[in-house]
């Protein structure tokens, strides 16, 4: 048994939170791959113990048709910094499968 | 106008069902079978034949024929073509006219499509390859009840596949130690997990107490995680009574998802049930137990693509689809066939991947392909560069055996998923450096290692018995 190791459970977030949180130019190539998909990219934020409803709160409005990865970034980053606390998350809307083609949780709260 | 006159007899079927000339109309249903004629029958005849028992005609003119306008509803073979690589086969198209079918029934369809017609005599053998479903007759379907998008949403899982795994021995556990197993699975990183399909409700466990341990195993994980989960509650049951009662109870108790078997329990139970589901807003996971009968011999029975057909217009939100890459039979490139058939909404004709129509699906939606069987950590690059984000992919003995336990198994397959979607979507050729992302993510996963020092060697390489008719042998 010694060789058996238990399990640590631990809070998650769905796509990607079973790999470390990104680092900054990993965030950066997801989020070109999102613009190359041709989906428009939006950030949400909220307080963790919200977390599990469908609806967290709007940064702003999706930047529809924003090319700018840099762009992109930079209000990740506004968001964090106004909300150090809250968990964020990029989004991608892919308008024509009316669906978000992806979404993670970049900012896993301090 | 040609004036019809009673002459009793038997007539060759080429003389009706034969029409060469005949441009197929956008509202006829079309198939496509190949044919293995008995010798000394000639290609048109038996296209001709074939035509006509799956449609109006019977061996022999009688009387009643001439109370209809049979040249309105007949079956016409309209074209043969060489089966390559086979010089005893060939391929016959058939247009039906859209009246000759109930709306919205598989159970009629396929009633005369693959009715009488198999057993009959002058063909020696006999197998349903394609079948174009014209717009007008897709949209008298429910088709699935929710859809690939809206479960996305349901269950907020987006930018990659599904994780799901079937819970193991497949007989006899009991409720409790069944729903023990789901919650080690659950908190360990899967979305699903689904009961085998022959757990249906034995007396070493009966349904409603697997349904209770089941769910408070996913209320327990969820709250845990954060996440949202699901297990697949088998409602496959002996008579409809009993299935409708299972689904009721899994609605009450607030489980997001159920599955069926929709070849086993038939076309009927699976359209009810379909259109229960959609009424009801659960989601449901369609299990294809006794396909293989039907679809795995190259020259007699049903393709699969056309069961899979059956069952985006009969209804359900998964459907199983072999894995290329596990232990169950599936070629690639009619995999990948198959799979656009579930899940697009327009699919041309393709016959490097075994598509013999356009197929239009108009606005119904699609379906995920679940692959399952067989599979570990070690197909999770190939496994996401063939089937894409809508899609689950099971691994049962790839979780269960982990050697430290299904939580371990479960972490060590989500961490393979999502290293291997982040490296995707960095542009990196996951067949060609599947090994190296998995090593750098194992390093961050112990329960990742493992399972990959587990599972090195075990592979299944044995060829595929149903090969595409692409070339010539």
């Amino acid at each position: 048994m010694s060789e058996i190791q238990s399990f640590k459970q631990s809070e998650k977030y769905e796509t990607f939170s079973y790999l470390p949180q990104m680092t900054a130019d990993q965030v950066r190539k997801q989020v070109e791959y999102m613009i190359s998909k041709g989906w428009n990219p939006a950030i949400e934020h909220s307080e963790p113990e919200n977390a599990f409803g469908s609806f967290w709160y709007m940064w702003k409005l999706p930047m529809f048709g924003e090319q700018s990865v840099e762009t992109v970034l930079a209000e990740v980053e506004a968001c964090k910094n106004e909300h150090p606390d809250h968990l964020v998350r990029v989004i991608g809307y892919d308008n024509f499968a009316q669906c978000q083609g992806t979404s993670f949780v970049v900012h896993r709260g301090e | 106008m040609a004036v019809k006159t009673y002459s009793a007899g038997v007539k060759e079927y080429r003389q009706t069902y034969w029409t060469p000339e005949y441009t197929p109309r956008d509202t006829d249903i079309l198939a496509c079978f190949k044919v293995t004629p008995q010798p000394g029958v000639d290609r048109e005849e038996a296209a001709a034949a074939v035509a006509a028992e799956s449609s109006t005609g019977t061996w022999t003119t009688v009387w009643t024929d001439l109370l209809t306008d049979l040249d309105h509803y007949k079956g016409r073979a309209y074209h043969i073509e060489d089966v390559p690589g086979d010089d005893e086969c060939f391929y016959a198209f058939i247009a039906y006219p859209i009246d000759l079918f109930e709306e919205g029934s598989m159970v009629n369809v396929f009633t005369s499509l693959v009715g009488n017609v198999f057993g009959f005599k002058a063909v020696r053998a006999l197998r349903l390859e394609d079948v174009r479903f014209p717009i007008a007759y897709v949209m008298t379907c429910g088709g699935p009840p929710h859809g690939i998008q809206v479960e996305r949403d349901i269950m907020n899982k987006y930018g990659r596949p599904l994780l799901g795994c079937t819970i193991k021995p497949k007989l006899g556990l009991s409720a409790k130690n069944y729903g023990r197993a789901v919650y080690e699975c659950l908190r360990g990183g899967l979305d699903f997990t689904k009961d085998d399909e022959n757990v249906n409700s034995q007396p070493f466990m009966r349904w409603r107490q697997r349904f209770d341990f089941v769910m408070e195993a996913i209320n327990k994980a969820e709250m845990e995680t954060g996440e949202r989960k699901g297990h697949y509650l088998n409602v496959t049951a002996p008579t409809p009574e009993e299935m409708y009662k299972r689904a009721e109870y899994a609605k009450e108790i607030g489980a997001p998802i159920i599955m069926h078997d929709y070849i086993t329990g038939g076309f009927c139970a699976n359209t009810g049930l379909a259109n229960w589901c959609r009424e009801n807003g659960m989601l449901l996971h369609i299990h294809r137990a006794m396909h293989a009968v039907m679809d795995r011999h190259p020259r007699h029975g049903i393709h699969f693509r056309v069961l899979a057909k059956i069952l985006r217009l009969s209804g359900g939100d998964h459907l199983h689809t072999g894995t290329v890459v596990g232990k169950l039979e599936g070629d690639r490139a009619a995999t990948m066939g198959w799979i656009d058939l579930l899940r697009e909404s327009y699919i041309k004709e393709d016959r490097s991947r075994g598509i013999f129509f356009d197929q239009d699906w108009g606005a119904m939606p699609g379906v995920f392909a679940v692959a399952s069987g067989g599979i570990h950590v070690w197909h999770m690059p190939s496994l996401v560069t063939i089937f894409g984000d809508d899609s689950v992919l099971q691994f049962g003995g790839g979780t269960l055996g982990h050697p430290w336990g299904n939580a371990a198994g479960a972490s060590a397959n989500r961490v393979a998923l999502e290293a291997c979607v982040q490296a995707r979507n960095e542009g990196r050729e996951l067949e060609k450096e599947g090994k190296d992302i998995l090593i750098a993510a194992a390093q961050h996963s112990p329960e990742l290692k493992i399972a990959m020092e587990t599972w090195k060697e075990i592979k299944f390489e044995f060829d595929t018995v149903d090969k595409l008719d692409v070339q010539h042998r």
